[in-house]
């Protein structure tokens, strides 16, 4: 069994976060929330007699559960064979274009400006220079057409191409030993996944779908996608990886999903 | 010779449902429970049918996450369980004794039956061919069910097992379906074993006694051995078999062939 422990990450804003704007509207943010408070304390006390309590909620079930499913991390590390292929399909079969997911609606992606980009790199890796979006989109590619499965049951064919995460590692020096690597995204969300994913043949860090460059719902310039882990494994807008032996729990772990999510 | 004769019956003690078979019922009518209520919240976040939607009063988990955590720790009591009587089952006999053989003319005698109002349930030992029916195939859909959860689970790691159904939504459906055949079931079973209570109490207490001989009068009675015990008494099938309704005899239809 691995020990996890929480670090801090090196990625925490150093800075505390501008409050200038909340201190110029004062007042109206005072008058939202006495409203609110209001109104949210009584149909919270409609909703709990609807429902009713969950169960799952409980502290102690809920670690119990927990406990399961990180037992159940360690059953699907072995049970990962780390040449294995997953099945490929034909250039014909692509769903085009390929069907956007995240925790909030399309309209409300946050482009990113590829000029001003650059992928950091982190822990324990060598030569930790960033890369520009011109030298990622340089480094050789590989293709790789695909099923992508959501936790949530839906599954699409899609056709990616990008560095080899494992020639991208060997180049910059990664500890190959280590055990996670993170992707750190230019929204909130982080995810990791453990080395022999990041090592399998069919992960790769994608920059085009069908042969054109990722477009911006998609995680342009710069995003993951690996044949053997779930949708939400596939961390999209990168802007940081990170090789390192301590586990931290990531946006939807912490939130109770399966960390390992392998397929 | 007569006390002898009771406690060797009393030894020999074999009742209709064993510790073991009532521990891995309940067991199962748990996993059962946890399994298809949170199976039916993880449904709910794609659905297979437009106009399916399980309420949320009768799912396991308020949120997506604790579906899957149920389901995922609920697979565990499910299959070791399953393994656990399949292998019972099998290794004690059960299954070739209480389920076996199901011929045509018997299930044809109870519908007859069952037409005619004459099914009764004054003998819980034996079971009829539709009950044999109804439990050997929940038996292949539990199995199935496994099948199909694991290549939802794992469709890469047992991508050659996968490959055995069309795609990954068509494992989706046959699991599903396989769902619908299980609650089916339950909703069949707990409704007669309400309607005939006794089933009910023996799955808790173990029910009547069975005689390992009584049991067994297909095969010959082996002769007597010479040794200085007596040969065992026939067996006081009276005393051991549940109380008689009072309504006469029923043909031999109901009876095992």
């Amino acid at each position: 069994m691995t020990v996890r422990t929480r670090t801090p990450s090196i990625f925490r804003p150093q800075k505390p976060i501008d409050q200038g704007m909340l201190s110029a509207n004062r007042a109206l943010v005072d008058d939202i929330n006495r409203r609110n408070l209001l109104r949210g304390a009584i149909s919270l006390g409609a909703l709990t007699m609807l429902t009713g309590c969950d169960v799952s909620e409980e502290p102690s079930v809920q670690s119990a559960l927990r406990a399961v499913s990180s037992w159940n991390d360690g059953v699907q590390e072995l049970l990962f064979r780390k040449q294995h292929l997953a099945p490929t399909f034909s250039p014909a079969q692509v769903v085009k274009p390929p069907r956007f997911n995240a925790y909030y609606d399309i309209e409300d992606v946050q482009p990113i400006d590829s000029a001003t980009w650059k992928l950091e790199l982190a822990g324990l890796i060598s030569d930790k220079r960033p890369w520009t979006a011109q030298q990622i989109y340089q480094f050789p590619e590989q293709e790789i057409i695909i099923r992508h499965i959501c936790v949530e049951g839906w599954d699409y064919i899609g056709q990616w191409s990008g560095p080899s995460l494992r020639a991208f590692f060997e180049r910059v020096g990664a500890d190959l030993n280590a055990k996670y690597v993170y992707f750190i995204c230019n929204d909130d969300y982080t995810e990791s996944i453990d080395m022999a994913t990041a090592l399998h043949p069919q992960t790769i860090l994608a920059t085009k779908y069908a042969g054109s460059p990722i477009t911006d719902p998609f995680g342009y310039p710069l995003r993951l996608r690996t044949a053997t882990k779930l949708g939400y494994k596939n961390a999209k807008w990168v802007k940081a990886i990170e090789v390192s032996n301590d586990f931290r729990e990531t946006y939807w772990s912490e939130r109770g999903f399966n960390w390992f999510a392998g397929i | 010779m007569s006390t002898a004769a009771v406690t060797s019956l009393a030894r020999n003690e074999q009742r209709l449902h064993p510790l073991p078979l009532r521990i891995m019922h309940w067991i199962n009518a748990i996993a059962i429970f946890i399994m298809i209520g949170s199976g039916w919240k993880i449904y709910n976040d794609d659905v297979i049918l437009g106009w399916l939607h399980f309420p949320d009063a009768i799912v396991i988990g308020k949120w997506a996450q604790y579906g899957l955590q149920w389901h995922f720790f609920g697979m565990w009591i499910f299959v070791l369980n399953g393994i656990a009587y399949l292998t019972y089952g099998i290794v004690t006999g059960r299954f070739r004794q209480k389920l076996f053989p199901i011929t045509f003319s018997e299930l044809l005698a109870t519908i007859d039956d069952a037409l005619h109002f004459r099914l009764t349930h004054d003998d819980l030992t034996v079971y009829n061919a539709v009950q044999k029916i109804l439990y050997v195939g929940v038996i292949l859909v539990g199995i199935l069910i496994v099948i199909t959860g694991l290549c939802l689970w794992k469709p890469i790691q047992f991508s050659e097992l996968a490959s055995l159904f069309y795609n990954f939504q068509t494992i989706r459906v046959i699991h599903f379906l396989c769902m619908a055949a299980i609650v089916g079931f339950v909703v069949v079973h707990v409704s007669l074993a309400l309607l005939v209570p006794q089933t009910l109490v023996a799955m808790v207490t173990g029910g009547p006694v069975v005689d390992g001989i009584t049991a067994r009068t297909a095969e010959p009675v082996p002769a007597p051995m010479p040794s200085p015990k007596p040969a065992p008494a026939p067996p006081p099938a009276a005393a051991v078999e549940p109380p008689v309704a009072d309504s006469p005899p029923q043909g031999p239809t109901n009876e095992p062939t």
